[in-house]
């Protein structure tokens, strides 16, 4: 018996997008599903009942009876306490959740006996996990409406046009934070023709904001931002002393101020101070994409435009809302990406599966158990700095040995021990003391070289290999030792052979030792970044 | 120099060498870490000439000797190509190994050094040791060099009862080893240490006749590491803690480096060693993986113009580049192909198998030649987990590596080794000359698979075109 998804009418005041759309419908229902939405759901994000009809979806006159029918439950915002109470026990509900902020939602939802996944709570560090990633989509829309409100708030081109009528300078566009959504204002302002900038803490985004036509401002400032799982942390305060000059240089320079700075679980940072909205230029916009979290700016009022010191300031917390036909159609995709990899048997059945570290993250709740927070994922984040943080760690995986260097077994290892006790005791026993002596120095160098070579980068084996046999040709010095030691008269030894036979040698090995060095110099030389 | 002198500058050259070693964990400080060797080398061999132990009037055997040596050398790694590289490493361990088996002789007929009971015995095991792993490592490294070369054939040679043989050489080794052990006189004791060095010489050229080309980076590797050993028992003929260290470090690097390549190959060291392909029961076995291995499907061929289409269309394309890029020279033409794409916006990666190629690093060194930036060069660790966000694939030259046989067919004799998952992307691209099989002897069936298409021909003309249809 297949399992029916229900995507209720969001009740969240202002909330104008739907959890699915007619198009999703259709390939959920080519899962195996079955798919009832409420009446009116789709309304203001422009889907119309008969849309999701024809799609082959029942319409369910009212919220009750959805809930009450539905074994997996879409929606965007997290429910409120009406909604909680309508669900059913066993069922399953897939939204935004926030369960950090939201303790107690969690609590109501635990009690319910249901199973929740939290779309937020997604590892995003997966690189699987992307098509499934609803705040990179969604963050992605509020950066394009955040240009379009500036846009509307500012009273020029963008562009900068010589005309008949005159020359009208490019928009000067500040982006704070280069985020998905700063790095979606980015690509939209640079489109309409502004001369953007962007900063951000973490100094590996700035290729990115190259990439997408925008110039990066750094902070005049050396310190690494980066807070693991795509987010920046906090910073010093000599940093936020030299990142607030910069902020205040550009306030006075820039016509329009983009602001997308968030520290997760933590009030937004406060950027723009009264003074730097004072410094800027009449007309000009400020949008603050934080003001649910507080604002990057001392003076927004969250959800709200105001103007002050002839500043416009947007402080809209509704900015995905303002454009849901299209954040809808993203989130639904989101979803219905995540139910393929819950229905991977195509039967309109789902399988939390735990072994899958995706899913792992995403499940808070479990038939009424918190299981949030979920274990870090297996696989390590693509790494911040790949050239200097990851060298024991990435080194050993690299080498393509799945598991590195798993401990030996107990047995095994007093095999070891004793195989190595047997040996050492037969030498020890019959070796003179001088032999000893270069034993030791041998046993020591080959851990040496061990510990040493374990760390060369696969990339530079083949020079590895032609410095080591450049190395090697050091047995040159056991020819020299031999072509004329000082001699006491009274010893007879074939010199003339030997000669000959240690010069052939040195000219062998210098072959190498000139030849493998020299190589290895070309070879080295080429390697660049 | 004293004595004492000496033995302080040895410490210093071991110390540079060790940092040398060490500079080579990553681009950035590889060079300063060839020079470390560079110095080191230099200090040994100076401290060496000006110490002790060496009589003035050897002065001009020496002079005469490097120079030629030097000479020679340098001129032999201006010359070479990059793509020869394999042949020029393993053509310089030949010259370690009969070194050191040059050294071991004189070392024997020496007769200034005198020694008597245990010490004796120990130094003419030394001897003993020293040359056979010299004139191991030299046959050996003979016959590697005529394989990778193409001179002499990269098939597998497997006589019957190899192991035997083998066998039968280590015990007429063991047994002559006795006999020079209980020699009186030098005399008496020339003919055992020649017939052991004739078994040991043949046992090398048997060894590495019976590896299969795919299986050389190991080879390649292993032999490098016995270059080292080689030094290192020599350091002990002569009570030489220099030698024995750098030996010492040699051959546990090359240890490891066989290690990592067999682990990449998911081969067992021994099965290696003992030669041939999957084959247990001494016969060569790749069709013997069954019928039901057989792949079926259709190959799709394309045409370098529409190639370049596809290139030009997609937005992640990841190149795989195997030993035909090298045979063919086509690096030069692969890199142009990839700064083109990448000034249009595509996201151009390479992803190197650990074992594409002929020795461990091939195609980073090749790539690094034609000037591709090291940063968009991929192992397969770090991207194999991108294919399926990739639109485009492109195989040069490569066949055993992408295969996924590897995955999904047990019975399979390269099964369970680590393979680049190429088929995963929207559309993989083959460039290969034919549809033969590569070394392995294993059938591809990637070449049937729907999303993937063929291009035949030579990978340098072929690219050539493809760049030429790119630029248009």
């Amino acid at each position: 018996m297949s399992l029916l998804i229900g995507v209720p009418r969001e009740v969240f005041a202002g909330e104008k997008r739907v959890a699915t759309v007619p198009d999703v419908v259709e390939k959920l229902i080519k899962l195996g599903f079955r798919v009832v939405v409420e009446s009116g759901a789709g309304e203001l994000a422009n889907f119309s009942d008969d849309a999701y009809r024809v799609a082959g979806a029942e319409i369910a006159g009212s919220a009750a009876q959805l809930w009450s029918e539905a074994d997996i439950v879409f929606k965007v915002r997290g429910p409120s306490d009406a909604e909680v109470e309508l669900m059913r026990a066993g069922s399953t509900l897939i939204s935004f959740i926030w369960p950090a902020q939201n303790p107690e939602l969690m609590q109501k939802l635990a009690a319910k006996k249901v199973t929740v996944l939290a779309i937020d709570a997604l590892p995003r560090q997966l690189s699987r996990a992307q098509k499934m990633d609803a705040l990179t989509s969604q963050a992605g829309v509020a950066g394009y409406r955040a240009v379009i409100e500036a846009a509307n708030g500012f009273g020029r081109f963008f562009n900068g046009q010589i005309t008949a009528a005159g020359k009208v300078p490019p928009a000067k566009v500040f982006i704070a934070g280069a985020g998905v959504a700063g790095l979606a204002a980015i690509g939209t302002a640079a489109g309409l023709g502004a001369i953007v900038r962007a900063n951000d803490t973490r100094a590996e985004v700035a290729d990115q904001v190259k990439s997408l036509g925008g110039e990066f401002v750094k902070v005049d400032y050396e310190e690494e931002g980066s807070g693991g799982g795509g987010y920046a942390k906090v910073m010093s305060e000599g940093f936020q002393q030299a990142q607030r000059e910069m902020y205040a240089k550009q306030a006075r320079e820039v016509d329009i101020i983009i602001t997308t700075a968030l520290i997760p679980g933590k009030p937004a940072p406060k950027l723009i101070t009264a003074e730097m909205v004072q410094s800027m230029k009449p007309g000009s916009v400020i949008v603050d994409m934080a003001a649910e979290q507080g604002g990057n700016c001392e003076l927004t009022v969250p959800g709200e435009a105001v103007v002050r010191h002839g500043v416009t300031i947007i402080g809209y917390t509704d900015l995905v809302s303002r454009l849901s036909r299209q954040s809808s159609t993203l989130y639904a995709t989101n979803l219905f990406r995540l139910t393929e990899e819950l229905c991977k048997t195509k039967d309109g059945l789902i399988n939390v599966n735990f072994e899958d570290d995706a899913i792992r993250g995403l499940t808070v709740i479990k038939d009424g158990e918190i299981t949030w927070p979920a274990p870090a994922p297996k696989i390590p984040a693509a790494a911040a700095k790949p050239a200097a943080a990851v060298a024991p760690v990435a080194k050993k995986s690299s080498h393509g040995h799945g598991e590195p260097s798993e401990p030996m077994s107990h047995q095994k290892m007093a095999v070891m021990f004793g195989i190595a006790a047997a040996l050492f005791w037969i030498i020890g026993a019959n070796a003179p003391a001088a032999f000893l002596g270069h034993f030791t120095v041998f046993v020591l160098a080959c851990f040496v070289g061990y510990m040493v070579v374990w760390n060369v980068k696969p990339a530079l084996h083949t020079p590895l290999m032609s410095v080591t046999n450049a190395v090697s040709s050091i047995i040159a010095i056991g020819a020299l030792v031999q072509i004329a030691p000082p001699l006491t008269a009274d010893i007879s030894r074939p010199d003339e052979v030997i000669r000959w036979l240690a010069v052939g040698a040195i000219v062998l090995a210098t072959i190498n030792m000139f030849g493998g060095f020299a190589v290895t110099q070309r070879m080295l030389a080429m390697f660049r970044k | 120099m004293s004595a004492s002198l000496a033995t302080v500058s040895y410490l210093g050259a071991t110390i540079l060498f060790i940092l040398c070693l060490g500079g080579l964990s990553n681009q950035e400080t590889a060079r300063r870490g060839n020079l470390y060797g560079m110095i080191g080398m230099t200090i040994a061999v100076l401290a060496t000439v000006f110490g002790p132990r060496v009589a003035s009037l050897g002065l001009p055997w020496i002079i005469g000797a490097m120079a030629l040596g030097g000479v020679i050398g340098v001129y032999l790694a201006r010359v070479v190509k990059m793509t020869q590289m394999p042949e020029l490493v393993a053509f310089m361990h030949s010259l370690v190994g009969l070194a050191a088996c040059l050294v071991g002789f004189a070392s024997y007929i020496d007769t200034s050094i005198a020694f008597t009971g245990a010490e004796k015995a120990i130094h003419e095991i030394e001897i003993y040791v020293g040359i056979l792993i010299g004139a191991v490592t030299f046959s050996g490294s003979v016959i590697a060099f005529g394989k990778l070369s193409g001179k002499v054939g990269g098939k597998p040679l497997l006589l019957p009862g190899r192991h035997f043989i083998n066998l039968i050489g280590l015990l007429v080794v063991i047994y002559f080893g006795y006999a020079f052990l209980h020699a009186e006189t030098v005399e008496a004791g020339m003919l055992p240490l020649i017939v052991m060095t004739v078994v040991a010489l043949l046992f090398g050229i048997h060894m590495v006749m019976a590896i299969g080309g795919a299986d050389m980076p190991v080879v390649v590797s292993m032999l490098n590491s016995y270059s080292g050993w080689a030094a290192a028992a020599t350091g002990f003929m002569l009570s030489n803690d220099l030698l024995i260290v750098t030996g010492a470090l040699v051959g546990s690097s090359g240890a490891i480096l066989s290690y990592i390549m067999c682990s990449a190959m998911n081969r067992n060291f021994i099965s290696v060693i003992a030669g041939g392909f999957g084959s247990d029961g001494g016969s060569p076995a790749p069709k013997a993986a069954g019928a039901s291995a057989e792949p079926v499907g259709e190959v799709s061929p394309i045409l370098a113009g529409e190639t370049a289409e596809l290139l030009r269309e997609a937005k992640n394309v990841v190149i795989v580049p195997g030993y035909g890029m090298a045979v063919a020279q086509a690096q030069h033409t692969v890199f142009e192909i990839t700064s083109h794409l990448r000034e249009k916006g595509v996201n151009v990666r390479f992803a190197i198998h650990p074992v594409a190629g002929r020795m461990p690093g091939h195609m980073n060194v090749l790539l690094a030649e034609a000037k591709v930036p090291y940063d968009i060069v991929m192992e397969m660790d770090e991207i194999n987990e991108d294919f399926p966000e990739t639109d485009v694939a492109m195989v040069i030259g490569a066949n055993d590596i992408v295969n996924p046989a590897a995955q999904e067919d047990p019975t399979s004799p390269i099964a369970g080794m680590p393979v680049l998952e190429v088929w995963k992307a929207k559309t993989s691209i083959v460039m290969k000359r034919s549809m033969a099989s590569g070394y392995a002897g294993v059938d591809n069936p990637l070449f049937y698979k729907d999303n993937n298409r063929m291009l035949f021909g030579d990978a340098k003309k072929m690219l050539d075109e493809v760049l030429v249809s790119l630029k248009s």
